[in-house]
């Protein structure tokens, strides 16, 4: 009843959006797809919710292949494409109103599924969709596309350019829907969320890198990895580049991560190294990898 | 949008039936007199008597008066030659030298013939006063044309502009209307929404189509208001099959403006190809020139032109008084291109990629 994905690959004229991809998403699972702009995961999307026939490949979205069964997943699946896309000229009730319409049922026969979100924009239920800011409009395209209590929904960048207390808002429902019973396919650029995912798989460039639970992925990670820290943030990663031992280096919020490429890693002696490039105040610690580590290591 | 969509047309309704017609008036007439005898006076009192013609002035020479017409000063140039009079009365006979200004040849055509009719009239009424009694007997007997002008008696222009001009702006807003919308669907992303639910095909097209169906039966009922009360065109043929033919004339222009929306990806797009076909079909209709004068080649494209044949039967039903079998080779031309070309639509419609 999940979804399955064996070997789908994609291109447009000479650009390979996906490369063999494969994997499952079990029923009642919320499942994260994260990589960067243009890694595929909307082209994935659009092949899942029958919008695009892959070159290669087979895949099953609650049991339905998606080329011969398109009419069925269509019924079964709620889609929210990464641009707002209801109809702004219509009013957050009517846009529900029809919607519900479409799927052959009404928004009282469902109610209960997108009660809790809908309350939240119950009292502007006259308002026009376009008027809506950008968190409200995401919770009208959610309910949107809950409406017909879909047994797999896909949510393609639901996050993208809202406010980070509207997000955890946002992933707090996605629980609670997976609560419901709804399988759960979200995308996501933010690495941050992935660890609200049951399970994630890492994309990029059209290639899955590595598919398992948030927790195990960060196990993953090879080596141990060190928050570095000084006066001048330029000068330093500029200087951890050019050390010879350097395994990975990039800017990590206030810090820069660091990663050694020997086993027996002394910090001591990149601060004395560091020290010669008339760095100061530096910082040196231990730290536990993100999802972010292990996604720039796999990407390397 | 939708006082947009009623109140532009109706104002091209009227502002295009006055202004869009072929009468030609205010002819800026001007004569060198070189008789400057009663005859040649005559002659200059009917034209300035013509409703047609402005007389302007005398001019003393030609180089003057070519000059004048140079600028566009004038546009026609009447000149009597000198002893006109002596001529016409000795000999009989007598040449006038007539310069139109042809930069717009349709007009000079009929400037031409308003001159004829005049000089010709002239020509009658002189010959009498010159006759004299002995004449009488070999007087030849006059062939004389009296045209009776059918349909249309006053050959008022506007009689024959209203309705082909209704025909445009029935066929324009639809088209435009409808070419533009599914595109814009797919321009805001909303199409992609719509296309992951079980919606039918026919379904989602119906929807889209029958508003703009309904906007086109309301624009011909408010312009067939505006022709009877503004001017006052007959309405001789019965109103019943004017709706009847349009009902499915509109579906051909939604089916054309669908099959644009498919093929396009932007509004800008669908706006150039709807221009395209709709500057072609106007122009190719037999509104503003006769088909019949068309080189053959383009009279049979113009089969394909559906602007023609609703022209045609507005033409026919609002003038003549048409019935139902008098149009039935349009309507049925009409109908397989409805039928066509909503097919085509549907077909190339799709909800993947």
């Amino acid at each position: 009843m999940g979804i399955s994905i064996s070997n789908i690959s994609k291109s447009y004229k000479n650009v390979k959006a996906l490369q063999d991809i494969s994997f499952d998403v079990k029923p009642n699972e919320l499942f994260g797809l994260i990589g960067p702009d243009g890694a595929g995961k909307t082209t994935l999307f659009r092949i899942l919710t029958t919008l695009l026939f892959p070159d290669e490949g087979t895949a099953t979205v609650a049991g339905f292949n998606v080329v011969g069964d398109y009419k069925e997943i269509r019924k079964n699946v709620g889609y929210m494409p990464g641009k707002f896309s209801l109809y702004q000229d219509l009013t957050v009730e009517e846009n529900l109103n029809f919607f519900a319409t479409i799927f052959g049922t009404t928004i009282d026969e469902n109610y209960d599924l997108i009660k809790d979100i809908y309350v939240q924009i119950e009292p502007f239920k006259d308002r026009r969709a376009g008027k809506l800011s950008g968190g409200m409009k995401q919770k009208l395209a959610l309910s949107c596309a809950l409406i017909h209590k879909p047994k797999v929904l896909f949510l393609d960048e639901p996050t993208t350019g809202v406010d980070p207390v509207s997000r955890k808002e946002f992933w707090e429902m996605l629980k609670r829907l997976q609560q419901k019973g709804i399988t759960i396919l979200v995308s996501t650029p933010y690495m941050d969320e992935a660890a609200l995912c049951d399970r994630v798989a890492l994309i990029q460039d059209g290639k899955i890198l590595e598919i398992d639970t948030p927790e195990a992925i960060v196990k993953h990670y090879p080596k141990p990895i060190y928050n570095v820290r000084a006066n001048n943030m330029y000068q330093l990663i500029i200087s951890l580049k050019d050390y010879e031992f350097n395994h990975s280096v990039y800017p990590f919020g206030e810090f820069v991560h660091y990663t050694d490429s020997r086993t027996d890693f002394n910090p001591k002696e990149l601060r004395h190294y560091l020290e010669t490039k008339n760095l100061s105040d530096i910082e040196i610690q231990e730290t536990e990898a993100t999802i972010e580590d292990t996604f720039m290591e796999l990407a390397k | 949008m939708l006082p947009i969509i009623f109140v532009l047309p109706l104002l091209q309704l009227v502002i295009l039936s006055n202004a869009a017609t072929f009468e030609v008036k205010n002819i800026k007439f001007a004569y060198i007199d070189n008789d400057k005898s009663p005859t040649s006076r005559a002659l200059i009192e009917k034209f300035n008597a013509s409703t047609y013609f402005d007389v302007l002035t005398d001019f003393p020479s030609e180089a003057i008066a070519s000059s004048a017409m140079l600028k566009g000063e004038i546009d026609v140039v009447l000149e009597i030659p000198r002893h006109f009079e002596r001529n016409l009365q000795k000999e009989k006979h007598g040449t006038l030298g007539v310069t139109i200004n042809a930069i717009d040849g349709a007009a000079a055509g009929v400037e031409n013939v308003y001159i004829t009719q005049i000089i010709q009239s002239y020509n009658k009424n002189i010959r009498t006063a010159l006759a004299q009694i002995s004449d009488v007997q070999i007087q030849p007997i006059n062939i004389e044309t009296i045209p009776l002008f059918w349909y249309n008696e006053t050959l008022n222009y506007k009689t024959f502009m209203v309705p082909g001009i209704l025909v445009l702006l029935v066929t324009m807003i639809t088209l435009f209307l409808s070419g533009m919308n599914i595109v814009r669907e797919k321009e805001i992303g909303t199409l992609e929404q719509i296309n992951v639910t079980p919606i039918k095909k026919s379904q989602f097209i119906i929807g889209k189509l029958f508003p703009f169906w309904v906007i086109g039966m309301g624009l011909l009922t408010v312009g067939l208001i505006l022709a009877r009360l503004i001017f006052n065109v007959p309405m001789v043929g019965s109103l019943a099959l004017m709706y009847f033919y349009t009902s499915i004339y509109i579906l051909v222009v939604l089916g054309i403006g669908l099959f644009i929306s498919n093929f396009t990806d932007t509004q800008q797009q669908a706006m150039f190809i709807a221009w395209f076909f709709m500057v072609i079909f106007i122009l190719m209709s037999g509104l503003f020139t006769p088909i019949e004068s068309m080189p053959k080649w383009a009279q049979i494209i113009t089969e394909f032109n559906p602007i023609k044949y609703y022209v045609e039967v507005m033409r026919m039903v609002m003038l003549k008084g048409s019935g139902f079998t008098d149009i039935l080779p349009q309507l049925i031309k009409t109908s397989v291109y409805a039928i066509v070309m909503n097919g085509l639509a549907v077909w190339s419609y799709r909800k993947t990629t």
